[in-house]
């Protein structure tokens, strides 16, 4: 009973750190998104709430909590309100199967550092992932303004088209694990080829990386693919009618979409946790545990920066040209490159 | 007409040279911003050009009498009419004539430099000083005193530095 108690403390102590952590990454990706255009377009963006705007993100929150919320008359009135969550709440649950380190053993516990160690993790992500797009659709049909409409009916095409190209892209990469289990990925990467470059993901199937990185962009509603709420054409997109925190969530769930497309780019392909030749080095366990996790967010944030940089440096694409990008360009070789993967396990196996 | 063909390679076609070079651009803007396209206001401020048109002042003579003879030609020159003066016989010797009242709306000036060019005084003068506001726009009419103030806070120089560039001047923030 005792250890039961123990073990639901452990994993809601969990559940509340990584949340908590994730969440302080949405709120300073938004500053962070302002500071770098600021500076990518040779301004300084905002600096003055707080030592280098560090305060930015908290003022933002206030001000979008303060605000009038309102609701058009002639909106779907219950959809209206909880399309908001319906994007949020798959963004978060994402994260739970991703592990962002090994095992901490505290007290002579051992306690896995990831929230559910589901053994169809990668299958989960794309299941959780994909619902994320039911909020962007309900969002934009119960507002009833044509611009939403238009806006989320180009979400569903979007997602669609490049869920196919995303779910093929990591094939590759499951065939060399042989496992859906996220933490067997991380683990297979964990050797090294000839002893010093790290056996990551990125090393042995290139292309997939490159397609499921450009998909993820297409998945997550971002530059150049943020036809969604692509303000030149639909006014604001989906969310053209929502205001005050109602659309500080929609805000917030493409951060977090951002961050947990970051740390699936991660584990899939960078290692996840791994750190690559630090780890020979002889150091308490806990300390290289740390700096495991340390290595984890580091390359999450690193690809996180990554999403922020491109939006600062392409412009978007039309909608035929996403489309034939994704069907015409992307899903070919995304097969192609499941063929050329199974062609050289069997040779090479 | 000779023309010009530019026949894509393979390389072109793969998209992700091209896509590295536009990464490599805006990072290099990234690393190194240039940070002088900002002006951090309150604090820096910018000195306008010499030929610089901004708020007015009436200049005053050697012994600190407004140099104005109430002649009006400013107020007639004004294409916006925002000048106003009321004369009164002069107290003083040397002319017939001062205002006793001299007010310019500033709010509906455009900042042309007719009055000063038509003066025969050389009494009103447009200075180098921008940033001026009022929290109504009654203060934003600014009478003689207001006026023959900025000769006194503008007779040396207002902003700080060459002109074109800014700098520093946190004390200026203060007046
Ligand atoms: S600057 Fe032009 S508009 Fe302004 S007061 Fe002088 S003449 Fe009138
Ligand atoms: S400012 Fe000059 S032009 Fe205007 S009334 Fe006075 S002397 Fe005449």
């Amino acid at each position: 009973m005792v250890d039961l108690i123990i073990e639901l403390v452990i994993i809601i102590l969990k559940i509340g750190i990584v949340i908590g952590a994730v969440m302080m990454g949405v709120a300073y990706m938004t500053l962070a998104e302002r500071r770098l255009s600021g500076f990518i377009q040779d301004r300084l963006g905002p600096n003055r709430a707080g030592p280098q705007g560090l305060l930015q993100p908290f003022a933002d929150g206030i001000k979008l909590f303060f605000k009038e919320d309102f609701i058009p008359d002639s909106a779907e009135k219950l959809l209206f309100f909880i399309a908001p969550g319906m994007i949020f709440v798959p963004a978060l649950c994402v994260i739970a199967v991703i592990p962002f380190g090994d095992s901490l053993n505290i007290f002579g516990r051992e306690i896995q550092l990831r929230i559910a160690d589901v053994n169809i993790g990668i299958l989960y992500i794309f299941a959780i992932a994909s619902l994320g797009v039911y909020g962007i659709v309900l969002g934009g049909w119960s507002a009833n303004n044509k611009y939403t409409l238009f806006g989320s009916l180009r979400s569903v095409a979007q997602m669609i088209s490049y869920e196919l190209a995303l779910g093929l892209s990591v094939m590759g990469v499951l065939m060399i694990t042989g496992s859906l289990r996220l933490t067997e990925v991380v683990e297979v990467q964990r050797s090294y080829f000839f002893g010093f470059i790290p056996h990551w993901n990125i090393f042995l199937q290139p292309v997939a990386f490159i397609i499921f990185i450009t998909a993820a962009f297409a998945e997550t509603n971002r530059l150049p693919f943020d036809l969604v709420e692509a303000e030149q054409e639909l006014v604001g997109g989906y969310h053209t009618e929502y205001n005050s925190m109602k659309w500080g969530l929609y805000f917030l769930s493409e951060y977090a979409n951002v961050i947990t497309a970051s740390a699936v780019i991660t584990t899939l392909f960078f290692g996840g946790w791994h750190l690559p030749w630090i780890e020979k080095i002889p150091m308490p366990q806990i300390l290289l545990e740390l700096l495991q996790i340390g290595s984890f967010v580091l390359k999450t944030a690193f690809f996180s920066i990554f999403f922020i940089w491109v939006r600062w440096t392409f412009p978007r694409f039309k909608y035929n040209q996403l489309m034939s990008l994704g069907w015409k360009v992307f899903l070919p070789i995304a097969i192609l490159n499941v063929l050329v993967t199974g062609l050289f396990y069997a040779i090479f196996s | 007409m000779k023309r010009v063909s530019y026949k894509e390679t393979w390389v072109d076609k793969l998209y992700i040279p091209a896509v590295l070079k536009g990464l490599i651009v805006t990072l290099k803007h990234l690393i190194r911003p240039h940070k002088n396209i900002t002006i951090q206001y309150p604090e820096y401020k910018w000195k306008p050009y010499s030929h610089y048109r901004g708020a007015h002042r009436l200049n005053k003579d050697e012994q600190g009498r407004i140099k104005c003879v109430a002649c009006e030609m400013c107020a007639s020159a004004c294409p916006a009419h925002c000048i106003t003066i009321v004369p009164a016989p002069a107290p003083w010797e040397d002319r017939e004539r001062y205002p006793i009242k001299f007010e310019i709306n500033m709010l509906r000036c455009i900042y042309c430099g007719f009055c000063e060019e038509a003066c025969p005084e050389e009494s009103i003068e447009l200075t180098e000083v921008y940033d001026f506001a009022g929290n109504s726009r009654r203060e934003l009419i600014w009478d003689k005193e207001k006026l023959l103030e900025m000769y006194d806070l503008t007779v040396n120089e207002y902003y700080k530095g060459k002109p074109g560039t800014f700098s520093y001047s946190k004390e200026k923030k203060e007046k």
